[in-house]
C-alpha cells in the first residue's frame, strides 16, 4: 500500500465515520424540538417523554461525532499538510464560523440535555433551537469549505504559486458550496428521519398501536419524507452546476466516456477504463443532454476529453452515484407512499411498517454514496486545477499504521454504539434514564 | 500590537481557558481512575455529574486553538501537524476514547462490570491525553525540531521523545488533576467527599511542583531557548513570583479550608504557567526555525478571523455563562 493510498483511505474512512455521527447532530435536534414544541403546545405526555428519550441517543452520537470531528481537524494537518498550508488562510472564514457554530451547539446541548429539571420548559425549548441552528450552521460552513475544493475562488497568486492576496468572503461564498450546502443539510434530515422512523415502524410491528412510537413515526416520517421530495430538486440543481463547473466528475458519474450530442443517461454497468466503455448499463437516449443542458442536442463532454491523468477512478464514481440517485428515489416513492396513507387513512397498514423497516438505512447509504461521488470525483485534485492530492499529502511515512489503528477503533466505538442504542430503544417508553 | 501578535496572543489564551476548562475535566477523569477507599463510588458519581453538561463545551477550545493555528500560522500548522504526528495520533487517540468511555458509562445502562471497564477506559484516556498535550507544547520549545525555508530537516521523532518534553506532559497532567480537584472543593457540600478531593488538590499541588522544578532542570539542556528565557528575561523574575505566590498560596488555602479563594489562585497560577511558557517560547511557534510572524497569513485573512472571533465572543460568553451557573451546583 503506498502511504499516499493510506492516507486517501483514512481520510475516507474518518469523513464516512464522521458523517453519520454529524448527520444525527444536524438533524435529530429538529425532531426533538417538534417533539417537544406538541408537549408544550397540547400537553400531551407522551411527546414530552419521546423528546427526552431521542435526546439519550443524542447524547451518544453526538459525543462520537464531536470526538471524530476533532480527529478530522487534525488530520487535516496529519495528512494533507501542504493542502492546509496553502489553503488554511483561504478557507479560514468557514472554519472560523464553523468553530463558533461548534460551541453553540456544544454550550446549549449541555442545557438541552441536562437543564430539564434546572430551566423552565421555554428555555429549555429555546436550548433545543440554538442546538439545531448550531448544528446545521457547523455542517454547512463545513460544506462551505469542501465546496472550495471543489470550486476554489477567493484568492490571487504570485507568480511563484504562493498565495499573494486571499479575498475569505469570497472563497466561502465559492460557487459550489451553494449546491452542496442544500443538499447535505437535505439529505441530513431525509437519512435521519428515515432511520428513526425505522426503527419505531419495527417496535410498532413488535407492539401494535403502541401510543409512543406512532407518535415517533409520525414526526420522523414528515422530517424524512419533506427531505426526500425536496432532494431531488436539490439533486438536479446539483448535477446541471456539476456539468457547467466540473465536467470530469460529471463524466465519471454518469459513466460518460465520448463528448456528443444527443447523449444517453447510463445506468449502471460497469465502466472500463482500459475500453473507455461502460458495458452492461441500461441506457436512456438523450437524457443526460436534457438533464446537463436542458436540450437533446446538447454536448456533454466526456472523459475522453480529459488526459488520462486528469480523470477520476470512473467506476467507484459511476456506481456511487446510482447508488445515491437510486437510495433517493426510493425514498421519494415511501415518501409518497406515505402521505397518500396518511390522507387516506389513520392507521399505518403492517405492510407499509414493514417497507420503513426495509428502508431505513438508505438515507445513509446515500450519503456515503454521495461523499464518494463528491470526492473520488475530485480526483485526482485535491483543490480542483491547483493542487493534486499527490502533491498534498505528508512526507511522514508508514501511514498503514495510524490507518488500521483509527479503522479498528471507530470498527469498536460504532459496534458498541449499535448495541448502547438497540438498549435504549428496547427500554419501555418513558421509563427512567 | 500587530494582526499577527494579537492572532497568537488568543492561541495563548484559548490555550489556557483549555487547560482551565477541558483541562479540568480530564483531572476528573484522573481521579475517577484513582478513586479508592469507603467513598469511591460517590467520588465517580460526582466526578460523572460535574463533567456531564460541560464537557463537550470546554473540549471545544481545543478546536478553536486547531482553526486558529491553520488559518493564522498556516505553515506552523503544516510543520506542527508533520513534526509531531506520532505524538498527536497519540492524542487523538485518547481525545476519542475519552469522549466516547464518558457517553457509553453515562448512558450505556451498563450493569456493574460494564461500568467499570469504561471507568477504566476513561480513566486511561484521561491519563494519556494531557500528558500527550504537554509532550507536544514540550516538542515545539524543546529546539530539536529543526525547518529550513518551510521543510522540516530534523527526524521525526526529534523533540517529542526527550524527557523534557515528557516532564512537561507530567506538568500538564499535574495541573490537570489540581484543577479538578481544587474544582470539586468549591463545587461538593459533602464535608467527608469535600475533604477527600482536599488531600488530593493538595497532593496534585505537590506533584505540579515537583514536575514543574524537574521540567525547569532539564530545560538547561533539553530547551536552552526557553530557559534562557524563564531565567535571563526582565519579565522572568517578576512572574515567577507571582506564579510561585499562586501556587503557595493554593496550598496555604486549602491547607485552611478556604476553597474558593483556594480556586482563584490555582486559575493564577495556571495562568503565570501558561504565560510565562508563551513569553519564554518568545517569537518562535517552532524553537528555534519558525517565528510566529514567518507563519502569519495575509493581513485580510488575519482580521476576517479576528473579527468573527470578536463578534462570538459577544455570543459565547453569555451562553457558557448560562451553562456553567446552571450546574455549578451539585445536584442529584
Amino acid at each position: 500500500m503506498t502511504d499516499l493510498f493510506a492516507a486517501r483511505s483514512q481520510m475516507a474512512m474518518s469523513l464516512g465515520f464522521h458523517i453519520i455521527f454529524a448527520a444525527v447532530g444536524m438533524a435529530m435536534p429538529l425532531l426533538m424540538v417538534l417533539a417537544e414544541m406538541r408537549w408544550l403546545r397540547t400537553g400531551d405526555k407522551v411527546a414530552l417523554d419521546l423528546a427526552k428519550r431521542w435526546s439519550k441517543g443524542v447524547a451518544i452520537l453526538v459525543a462520537i461525532g464531536a470526538v471524530s470531528g476533532t480527529v478530522l481537524s487534525f488530520e487535516l494537518g496529519l495528512l494533507w499538510p501542504e493542502f492546509m498550508a496553502f489553503a488554511g488562510p483561504i478557507i479560514g472564514m468557514p472554519f472560523s464560523l464553523e468553530g463558533l457554530a461548534f460551541f453553540t451547539e456544544a454550550i446549549f446541548l449541555g442545557i438541552y440535555l441536562y437543564g430539564w429539571d434546572r430551566v423552565d420548559p421555554r428555555s429549555h425549548l429555546f436550548a433545543g433551537i440554538m442546538v439545531l441552528l448550531g448544528g446545521v450552521a457547523s455542517g454547512a460552513f463545513v460544506l462551505c469549505a469542501n465546496g472550495w475544493m471543489n470550486t476554489p475562488t477567493g484568492f490571487d497568486l504570485a507568480p511563484d504559486g504562493s498565495v499573494a492576496a486571499v479575498r475569505p468572503l469570497e472563497a466561502l461564498l465559492n460557487p459550489a458550496a451553494f449546491y452542496e450546502v442544500p443538499h447535505m443539510v437535505i439529505a441530513a434530515f431525509e437519512a435521519v428521519g428515515f432511520a428513526v422512523a425505522g426503527i419505531h415502524a419495527w417496535m410498532l410491528l413488535k407492539s401494535p398501536g403502541e401510543r409512543f412510537h406512532r407518535r415517533a413515526l409520525a414526526i420522523a416520517l414528515a422530517v424524512g419524507g419533506t427531505a426526500a421530495l425536496l432532494q431531488p430538486i436539490s439533486g438536479h440543481f446539483s448535477a446541471g452546476f456539476i456539468a457547467h463547473e466540473q465536467p470530469a466528475k460529471l463524466a465519471a458519474a454518469e459513466g460518460h466516456w465520448r463528448t456528443e450530442r444527443y447523449a444517453a443517461m447510463k445506468i449502471g454497468g460497469w465502466p472500463n477504463e482500459d475500453t473507455m466503455t461502460t458495458n452492461g448499463a441500461i441506457e436512456i437516449p438523450g437524457l443526460l443532454s436534457l438533464m446537463a443542458g436542458h436540450r437533446l442536442d446538447h454536448e456533454v463532454l466526456g472523459l475522453e476529453a480529459f488526459p488520462a491523468y486528469d480523470r477520476p477512478p470512473v467506476a467507484p464514481v459511476h456506481l456511487a452515484f446510482d447508488v445515491m440517485v437510486g437510495c433517493g428515489f426510493v425514498l421519494v416513492g415511501v415518501a409518497l407512499l406515505g402521505a397518500w396513507i396518511a390522507w387516506r387513512r389513520r392507521v399505518w397498514p403492517r405492510w407499509f411498517l414493514r417497507l420503513i423497516v426495509v428502508c431505513a438505512p438508505l438515507g445513509f447509504i446515500a450519503i456515503e454514496a454521495g461523499w464518494v461521488v463528491t470526492e473520488v470525483g475530485r480526483q485526482p485534485w485535491i483543490i480542483r486545477g491547483h493542487m493534486r492530492t499527490s502533491e498534498a499529502v505528508t512526507m511522514v511515512t508508514g501511514l498503514q499504521w495510524p490507518l488500521g489503528l483509527f479503522t479498528g477503533v471507530y470498527l469498536g466505538l460504532a459496534g458498541v454504539c449499535v448495541v448502547l442504542l438497540r438498549r435504549h430503544v428496547f427500554a419501555s417508553p418513558g421509563g427512567g434514564s | 500590537m500587530s494582526l499577527a501578535l494579537a492572532a497568537v496572543t488568543v492561541i495563548g489564551a484559548a490555550i489556557l481557558i483549555y487547560l482551565l476548562s477541558g483541562g479540568a475535566d480530564y483531572g476528573g477523569g484522573v481521579w475517577d481512575l484513582l478513586a479508592s477507599g469507603p467513598r469511591k463510588d460517590q467520588h465517580r458519581a460526582v466526578i460523572d455529574r460535574a463533567l456531564a453538561p460541560i464537557w463537550e463545551a470546554n473540549h471545544v477550545w481545543l478546536i478553536l486553538v486547531v482553526v486558529v493555528l491553520f488559518v493564522g500560522f498556516p505553515r506552523a500548522f503544516a510543520t506542527i501537524t508533520t513534526a509531531l504526528h506520532i505524538p498527536l495520533t497519540v492524542l487523538l487517540l485518547g481525545i476519542v476514547l475519552r469522549g466516547s468511555a464518558f457517553v457509553f458509562r453515562h448512558y450505556g445502562r451498563g450493569g456493574r462490570f460494564e461500568r467499570q471497564a469504561w471507568g477504566a477506559m476513561l480513566g486511561g484516556a484521561s491519563v494519556i491525553t494531557p500528558i500527550m498535550l504537554g509532550v507536544c507544547v514540550g516538542a515545539l520549545g524543546s529546539g530539536e525540531i529543526r525547518v529550513d525555508d518551510g521543510r522540516i530537516v530534523s527526524p521525526l521523532d526529534a523533540g517529542w521523545t526527550e524527557p523534557f518534553a515528557w516532564a512537561v506532559g507530567g506538568i500538564t497532567l499535574a495541573l490537570c488533576a489540581q484543577l479538578a480537584a481544587v474544582y470539586l472543593c468549591v463545587r461538593l457540600k459533602d464535608p467527608k467527599l469535600q475533604e477527600d478531593f482536599r488531600q488530593r488538590a493538595l497532593g496534585a499541588s505537590v506533584a505540579a511542583g515537583a514536575f514543574a522544578a524537574l521540567g525547569l532542570a532539564l530545560s538547561g539542556s533539553g530547551a536552552p531557548v526557553l530557559r534562557q528565557g524563564l531565567v535571563d528575561s526582565l519579565w522572568a523574575f517578576p512572574l515567577h513570583v507571582v506564579t510561585g505566590s499562586c501556587a503557595i498560596a493554593t496550598i496555604v488555602m486549602l491547607w485552611t479550608r478556604r476553597y474558593e479563594l483556594a480556586r482563584a489562585f490555582v486559575i493564577g497560577q495556571c495562568a503565570g504557567i501558561v504565560i510565562g511558557w508563551g513569553l519564554a517560547q518568545g517569537p518562535f511557534m517552532i524553537v528555534p526555525d519558525l517565528t510566529y510572524v514567518d507563519a502569519a497569513a495575509p493581513a485580510s485573512v488575519l482580521e476576517m478571523m479576528l473579527g468573527i472571533l470578536a463578534v462570538g465572543t459577544l455570543l459565547l460568553v453569555p451562553s457558557f455563562l448560562w451553562l456553567y451557573s446552571l450546574f455549578a451546583e451539585e445536584r442529584r
